[in-house]
C-alpha cells in the first residue's frame, strides 16, 4: 500500500495545504509537525509561483510573500530533507507546470521522489497535457494527482480511469478561496469517479468551516483546506503554529464525524 | 496532441476550463468555413471596421533613408485605431453564435479592451475588461473610452499590475463564470485554440498586403516588419508570406531599457522555454521558472511571453526577432510623425525603428512593408512625459 493510500485509512482524511516559506521555511517545517500532531493525514506543500492562475487572493499573496522572502525550489527540497528525518507523514507538492518544467521535469521529479515526497499536483496540467509529466512521475514512483471540476462532466470517466494517488475534486467554479456556500453536486462527481475507479477522492476549494468539512467528508474520502490555513499564516506570521494546529484539530474532528452519504 | 506549433502551444489550463476551450474549438471549426458566418464577418470588417486598410507608399521616409522602398500597412486607420478590432469582431461574432451573452477580456495598452468593448456594444453583449493597475494610469484615456462604450473596467493590482496580471485575472474570472461567458483573448497566445483563432482573424492583414502590393508593384515584398508582444499583429502581417521563402519576416520585440538590463520585455532575446498562461513557448523567467517582471515603455508589448507560433517560426529560422529599446522606439515615434504626418502607436514605432536601420542597407528596388498596427494618439501623454513634458490629456 502506498503512503498516499494509507492517508485515507484513518477515517475521513484531512488534508491541509501550506505555501512553503510563508512566513518562513522554518515555520513551514514546524507547521508540518504540528499539523501531523493535530490529526492531518496528508500534507500539501505549495511551491510558490509568481503567477498562480488557479489561486484566489489569499494564496496569491502568500506566494508573493514567500518569493519576496527568497524561497526557491532548492531551499524547499532542503526543508523536505530535514522534515523526512522526523516524520513519514504522506506529503505531496502542489505547484504550477512551469516550476517543474523550468527546473527540468526529470530532475525535479527524481529529486522529489528521492527526498521522500509522495505525489505532485499541477493545477494547470489537465488530462490532455499530463503525459509529459506522468511518464516521468511513473518512472520515479511519484503519484501525479488528477483534478476534476464541476465542469468536467463526461471527462470524469477518462480522468478517473488513469488517475494516480487520489482524485482532487474541485468543489466549485472559480479559484481557491473561502466560500460561504458550496452549491455544486459534489456527491454526483464522486459517484462518477466511483464508477470507473476505486481511487480515494478528496474535496477541495472553498472549504473553511467544520460544518463544511463534515458535509464534504460525507461525500468523499477526505477534505482539502488551503486558503483558510494560509490566512492564519498571514494573520499570525511567525506565531501561527498553535493557531493552525488548533484549527486542523477541529477540522479533522469534524471530518471524521461525517457519516457516509 | 492538438494545437501544437512544433513543441510549442498546448492547453495548460485548469480542468475547470477544459470543456470551455473544447466547446470553443468545436464552435470555431463549425463556423470558420460557414458561408453565412464569413459573409457577416466580411461585412463587419468592411462596413464597420473600414477594411481593407490602406497600403501606403511612404515616399518621404523612403527618400530620407535612401534604401528600400517603404510601404506602411495602415492598421491604425481601422475603427478603434488598431489591428485589435479584426480579432475582436471575429471572436465576439463567434461568441454570439455560441449563445454567449457576456464577454471578458484582458488589455495592456487598452486597445484590445477598447476593441472588445466596441464589439460588445455593437453586438449587445455584456463586457468586462481586466487591465493592470499600472496600465490604467499609463492609458487613462482608453479606460474612459471603454467605460463610455458600456464596459466595466477592473484595475488588476496583483503581481506587477501589468498585462500578464491582466491575463491571469481574466483567466481566473473565466473559471468563475463559464456558461454564459466567452473570454476574448487579445493575442495569438493562451491555450489552444486561441493562438489559431486569433491568427486566422488577423491573417486578413497579410492577405491584403499581398494583394495590394501585387497591384502596386507586381511583386512580393522583401521584408515584412511588425512589433511583437504576444504577436497578433505580427502573425497577421506574416501569415500569408510564411510560404514565400524570399520574404524576410521580422518581429520587433520591446527591449525596454536594453536586453542586458532587467528592464526588458524581449522574450526571444532573453527568455527560455517554459509553460505559462496555457501554452508552452518562450518566456522571460528566472532559473526557478518564476515569471520575470518585464518592462517596456509600451504597455501593449509589456508581456513576458510570445505566442507559440512565433516561437515555432523562430525555431525553424523562418522569422527573425530583433530587440528595439524604449529610446529607439520613441525616436521612431517622433520621426514618423514629422516625416510622414503619421503618429504610430508606440508599439508599432518599434517596427518603424528597425525599418530605419534596415532600409538604408537594402537596395532601392527592394521593398519593406511595416505594419503600423495602431495609431499613437493614446501614447502622446506618455511620450511627452518621457521627454520631460507634462501635458493634460
Amino acid at each position: 500500500m502506498s503512503k498516499i493510500q494509507k492517508a485515507f485509512e484513518n477515517g475521513k482524511a484531512f488534508i491541509p495545504f501550506l505555501t512553503c516559506g510563508d512566513p518562513s521555511l522554518e515555520v513551514t517545517e514546524k507547521l508540518v509537525y504540528a499539523m501531523e500532531e493535530a490529526g492531518a493525514d496528508l500534507i500539501e506543500l505549495g511551491i510558490p509561483f509568481s503567477d498562480p492562475t488557479a489561486e484566489g487572493p489569499v494564496i496569491q499573496e502568500a506566494n508573493m510573500r514567500a518569493l519576496s522572502g527568497g524561497v526557491t525550489t532548492d531551499k524547499i527540497f532542503d526543508m523536505v530533507r530535514r522534515i523526512r528525518k522526523n516524520t513519514q507523514i504522506p506529503m505531496v507538492f502542489m505547484t504550477y507546470a512551469n516550476v517543474v518544467y523550468s527546473y527540468g521535469t526529470e530532475r525535479f521529479v527524481k529529486t522529489a521522489a528521492e527526498i521522500g515526497m509522495d505525489g505532485l499536483i499541477l493545477p494547470d496540467v489537465p488530462f490532455e497535457e499530463k503525459e509529459e509529466f506522468s511518464s516521468v512521475c511513473d518512472a520515479h514512483g511519484l503519484a501525479l494527482v488528477s483534478l476534476i471540476a464541476p465542469t468536467s462532466h463526461e471527462r470524469i470517466a477518462t480522468i478517473a480511469a488513469s488517475a494516480g494517488g487520489f482524485i482532487y475534486c474541485v468543489s466549485s467554479l472559480g479559484v481557491t478561496g473561502v466560500r460561504t456556500e458550496i452549491t455544486t453536486d459534489v456527491g454526483e462527481m464522486v459517484r462518477l469517479v466511483r464508477e470507473h475507479s476505486s481511487i480515494p477522492c478528496a474535496i477541495g476549494f472553498g472549504i473553511s468551516t467544520p460544518e463544511q468539512a463534515k458535509r464534504m467528508a460525507g461525500y468523499a474520502d477526505g477534505v482539502i483546506v488551503g486558503s483558510a490555513i494560509v490566512k492564519l499564516c498571514g494573520q499570525y506570521g511567525a506565531d501561527c503554529v498553535p493557531h493552525v494546529a488548533e484549527y486542523v484539530k477541529a477540522m479533522k474532528e469534524a471530518a471524521i464525524s461525517a457519516e457516509a452519504h | 496532441m492538438s494545437g501544437r506549433f512544433g513543441t510549442h502551444g498546448g492547453q495548460y489550463i485548469p480542468e475547470t476550463l477544459m470543456n470551455a476551450v473544447i466547446e470553443l474549438e468545436e464552435a470555431y471549426n463549425h463556423y470558420k468555413d460557414d458561408p453565412e458566418f464569413n459573409r457577416e464577418l466580411t461585412e463587419l470588417f468592411n462596413d464597420y471596421a473600414g477594411r481593407p486598410s490602406r497600403l501606403y507608399f511612404a515616399k518621404r521616409m523612403t527618400e530620407d533613408l535612401g534604401g528600400a522602398k517603404i510601404y506602411l500597412k495602415r492598421e491604425d486607420l481601422n475603427h478603434t485605431g488598431a489591428h485589435k478590432i479584426n480579432n475582436v469582431l471575429g471572436q465576439v461574432l463567434l461568441a454570439k453564435k455560441m449563445g454567449k451573452t457576456r464577454v471578458i477580456a484582458e488589455t495592456g495598452a487598452g486597445q484590445h479592451g477598447v476593441a472588445t468593448a466596441t464589439a460588445a456594444a455593437l453586438m449587445d453583449m455584456e463586457c468586462e475588461v481586466f487591465m493592470g493597475k499600472e496600465d490604467t494610469i499609463r492609458q487613462a484615456l482608453n479606460v474612459y473610452r471603454m467605460r463610455l462604450l458600456g464596459a466595466q473596467v477592473h484595475a488588476v493590482e496583483s503581481g506587477t499590475g501589468t498585462l500578464k496580471d491582466a491575463v491571469s485575472e481574466t483567466l481566473r474570472e473565466w473559471t468563475k463564470r463559464i456558461d454564459d461567458t466567452h473570454y476574448v483573448l487579445g493575442s495569438v497566445m493562451g491555450p489552444h485554440p486561441f493562438p489559431t483563432i486569433v491568427r486566422d482573424f488577423q491573417s486578413v492583414i497579410s492577405k491584403e498586403i499581398k494583394e495590394q502590393l501585387m497591384e502596386k508593384e507586381g511583386k512580393l515584398p522583401d521584408a515584412v516588419l511588425a512589433c511583437v508582444g504576444g504577436g497578433s499583429n505580427a502573425i497577421g502581417a506574416f501569415y500569408h508570406f510564411i510560404g514565400d521563402e524570399s520574404v524576410r519576416l521580422i518581429g520587433c520585440e520591446a527591449a525596454g531599457r536594453g536586453v542586458n538590463t532587467a528592464e526588458t520585455a524581449a522574450t526571444i532575446a532573453t527568455g527560455r522555454l517554459g509553460i505559462f498562461h496555457g501554452m508552452k513557448s518562450y518566456f522571460c523567467q528566472d532559473e526557478y521558472g518564476q515569471i520575470a517582471p518585464v518592462y517596456s515603455i509600451s504597455a501593449g508589448l509589456d508581456y513576458p511571453g510570445i505566442g507559440p507560433e512565433h516561437a515555432y517560426l523562430y525555431d525553424k529560422g523562418r522569422a527573425e526577432y530583433v530587440p528595439v529599446t524604449d529610446d529607439e522606439a520613441v525616436e521612431a515615434f517622433e520621426y514618423l510623425a514629422k516625416i510622414e504626418g503619421i503618429i504610430p502607436a508606440i508599439e508599432s514605432a518599434h517596427a518603424v525603428s528597425y525599418a530605419m536601420k534596415l532600409a538604408p542597407q537594402m537596395r532601392k528596388d527592394q521593398i519593406i512593408v511595416i505594419n503600423i498596427s495602431g495609431r499613437g494618439d493614446k501614447d502622446c501623454a506618455a511620450i511627452a512625459r518621457y521627454r520631460g513634458e507634462d501635458i493634460h490629456e
